[in-house]
């Protein structure tokens, strides 16, 4: 071996060192995922039984995934540390085999097949909104929402309640920064809700990631949404729809309350509609 | 080869202009490539300058740096310099350089052509980047340039689209050039199915480029007459449809998300047989799956719009059409690592690029699939974890194999070897630094943070300041590539013809750096 070729083989030694420091650099963002709580990793498992199957085929594609990711950087790591010139070994000289082309064309052929049927069964089941038992339509604006309750005929604005003072780092952030309007959507729990999506100006696009519900609000036209959710609870989403310079100052915010509750609230709404 | 060499000199002789007037009226490849790959080289610094201000007002939850309309600026100004004056002009930088080189031609077959559609970009790009400073700023609606919003632009608008124009004609002529070289100026001997890979990838990338740009100048056109004269065609209250715009933009944008990774494909397939010191397994299985991949390519555009109102037919036919580019992509992988199987594998860097390229465009590639899954991509679409996916396949993708694609042609080009040394640690650091910035924007995207906003809830900041940590360090570490580049062509160690040793293929047969007109006699093919 030439000296020229000797001095561009790696150090082996300097690069076993940078990848320790890879290695650690990868730990410790690990162990700060950790510390910040899964929550923060990862889709949530939300409160509607679409969003549970959503995350399901989410977490079953992402398995999928690491599954082929070991198989095939394991193989190339092997050869990695096996074949390598520095170990004295002289190279093969295969170059085609039509049996494991066509091996490693039909198995993941097969595979994508095995995750395109539960997809399927998931979109049919999301996308039919019959049977639905109440209707809200749901306006983006630049930058605020607007929800209009169609069987009771009343409706209203929803703003940002963050403080320009807590934006422009003047006063303290609040745990719901940014996630906080001044009137909520109050929905019922336990009951299939019909949501109508537009816009007024430009294009929206209304998401709420514990509900698995998203869709773009687009001027002159009406996209159709359903949910069903079974816990009370606050959801909060945002805008995911570039829409302008205050696009990520349109946050979404929902309260599901129990049915009782939420015939009380109509009737606050509709008797001040009235006054 | 003395023969050549001395052509080479007599050609010095009778060519005339010297200093800014050779590169200006220069009609020979080689320059015509290099200066290409400066323009890509200056772009990627201010394309990279862009995405530095949008991680700085990133870095921590508030407003401190900048008004939110000038970060959509940046976003949308970062995504049409990185992909029409980097990725782009870099593969037609590398396509003039080596295409003559690999099939045995002079030059490439529309000298004249080649020059005007260089010489064209630096006027686009000037007048694109000149809108920051006009009335209204420059254009904030997001490189996809969405009616209503992008009509919403102020005095920007008309040049921004001007600009977009003159891309699109020098990226068609630059098509037309590499097409008509590869068909006609091959080498005798040099069938089709002895092309490099890399002559492959290009040849079906000119043809997805001829097909596309075209789509996107009808589209761009539409929204100035939209604008300025009176016409309805995206405007619903004139009935229009702002939802036509998507599919005619997506119609021209996810071939040319091909466009921007299929010669990577090429680079990687000529690097990794070379430093494996073994044939490239499956050199026709790889032909056929860039050409499946180019066909499909044409017909999953709307995966980019699942969230938009499409019927379930709609959705269910880009669902699995989109699955199914998991296949040849699939096919092209598995081959690269066969390649690497049982060889005899050493590590310069540009063995290093490609590697690193294999396995994080991969990783693109995992979460492109699971972008597929429409019911799971109502989850995903429009957040940090589309930016973490193309990302992935963008910047450990096409820019990896354009830094190892530099690595391993630069001796050849300039006669002097890259400090090697200096060239791994630039790997390594970019490699680390790629990571730290992207791979958080998979958790924040999935734990529900939207794309292009400035600011944002106080649970991601943890991740948002890791990632704006990372986009610093893997920025500065591109000083030292350029470092390493400037360094090279004034001097190192001598190349040999050949520059490695288990380099294959007609341009090694030539001198580094090889004569002005490269094959005056046509090269005997094996």
């Amino acid at each position: 071996m030439s000296e020229e070729i000797r001095r561009m083989l790696p150090n082996l030694r300097s690069l076993l060192n940078l990848r320790r420091f890879a290695a650690v650099v990868f730990l410790l963002s690990f162990a700060g995922a950790a510390q910040a709580g899964w929550d923060t990793l990862n889709m949530p498992v939300g409160v509607t039984e679409v969003s549970r199957i959503v995350y399901d085929l989410h977490m079953l594609i992402f398995w999928i995934c690491v599954a082929i990711g070991i198989i095939v950087f394991g193989a190339m790591f092997y050869s990695i540390l096996m074949h390598r010139k520095s170990r004295g070994v002289t190279a093969s000289t295969f170059h085609e085999s039509t049996t494991v082309e066509v091996i490693w064309t039909v198995i993941p052929f097969i595979i994508l097949v095995a995750m395109a049927v539960p997809a399927t069964a998931t979109l049919i089941k999301m996308e039919d909104s019959g049977e639905s038992e109440m209707t809200i339509k749901i306006t983006g604006y630049q930058w605020l929402w607007r929800y209009d309750y169609l069987d009771h005929d009343f409706g209203f604005y929803s703003f940002l309640a963050t403080s320009r003072e807590a934006i422009r780092d003047q006063a303290e952030k609040d745990e719901n920064y940014l996630l906080e309007v001044d009137r909520p959507l109050v929905i019922p729990t336990g009951t299939k809700i019909r949501m109508l999506v537009t816009a007024n100006d430009v294009i929206h696009a209304w998401w709420l990631p514990d509900l698995a519900l998203k869709r773009d609000a687009v001027p002159g036209f009406i996209n159709e949404l359903w949910t069903l959710v079974e816990t009370p609870g606050i959801y909060r989403g945002q805008c995911a729809e570039l829409c302008g310079r205050d696009h990520g100052f349109m946050p979404i915010e929902v309260h599901a309350v129990p049915p009782d509750a939420y015939r009380a609230w109509v009737e606050e709404q509709t008797a001040s509609a009235t006054e | 080869m003395s023969e050549i060499a001395a052509d080479a000199h007599d050609d010095h002789h009778d060519y005339h202009p010297s200093g800014l007037w050779r590169w200006v009226t220069t009609t020979n490849h080689k320059d015509i490539g290099t200066l290409y790959l400066w323009l890509a080289m200056i772009m990627f610094f201010i394309g990279g300058a862009m995405a530095l201000v949008i991680r700085t007002e990133l870095f921590s939850p508030g407003l401190q740096f900048v008004d939110p309309q000038f970060f959509n600026s940046m976003t949308t100004l970062h995504a049409l310099v990185m992909i029409f004056g980097v990725v782009m002009p870099a593969f037609t930088g590398l396509a003039n350089w080596q295409i003559p080189l690999m099939v045995g031609a002079t030059d490439m077959a529309l000298p004249r052509l080649n020059n005007w559609s260089f010489w064209i970009l630096p006027f686009a790009f000037t007048m694109l980047l000149s809108t920051l400073f006009m009335d209204g700023g420059g254009p904030a609606g997001g490189w996809t340039l969405y009616p209503p919003l992008t009509l919403q632009t102020g005095d920007a608008l008309p040049f921004v689209i001007f600009s977009i124009h003159f891309m699109g004609m020098s990226s068609i002529m630059g098509a037309i050039n590499v097409i008509a070289t590869i068909i006609n100026m091959r080498a005798p001997g040099m069938h089709m199915m002895k092309m490099p890979l890399f002559v492959w990838t290009w040849l079906i990338t000119a043809f997805l480029l001829i097909a596309v740009m075209p789509v996107l100048a009808g589209g761009v056109t539409m929204l100035l007459t939209d604008k300025f004269f009176g016409t309805s065609f995206f405007n619903a209250a004139g009935g229009g449809d702002p939802v036509m715009f998507q599919h005619i933009f997506w119609f021209f944008g996810h071939p040319e998300v091909y466009i921007l990774i299929l010669p990577s494909f090429g680079v990687v397939s000529s690097i990794l047989p070379t430093f494996s010191r073994k044939p490239l397994f499956g050199y026709s299985s790889m032909v056929y799956a860039t050409a499946s991949i180019a066909f499909l390519s044409f017909v999953v555009w709307a995966h980019h719009m699942f969230t938009v109102g499409m019927p379930l037919a709609g959705e269910l036919f880009f669902m699995f059409a989109t699955m199914l580019i998991a296949v040849p992509t699939g096919v092209k992988v598995f081959n690269w690592v066969a390649t690497m199987w049982r060889g005899s594998m050493t590590f310069e860097t540009p063995m290093l690029f490609a590697i690193g390229f294999i396995i994080m465009f991969t990783i693109g590639g995992f979460s492109g699939l699971m972008l597929a899954i429409v019911p799971a991509d109502f989850q995903y679409h429009d957040s940090y974890f589309v930016v973490a996916h193309f990302h992935y396949v963008l910047v450990p993708g096409s820019i990896f194999a354009i830094m190892a694609a530099v690595y391993y042609w630069l001796p050849k080009w300039t006669g002097n070897h890259y400090p090697e040394r200096l060239g791994k640690w630039h790997f390594w650091l970019s490699t680390i630094f790629v990571n730290l910035t992207f791979f958080p924007m998979h958790f924040v995207g999935l734990a529900g943070m939207p794309r292009r906003i400035p600011d944002y809830a106080l649970q991601f900041a943890d991740y948002n300041m890791l990632a704006s940590v990372g986009a610093f360090g893997f920025g500065f570490a591109q000083l030292l590539f350029l470092y390493i580049v400037l360094v090279t062509i004034r001097g190192g160690e001598k190349a040999t013809d050949r520059v490695w040793e288990g380099a294959e293929g007609l341009e090694w047969t030539l001198p580094s750096p090889p004569p002005y007109h490269s094959f005056t006699t046509p090269p005997v093919i094996r």
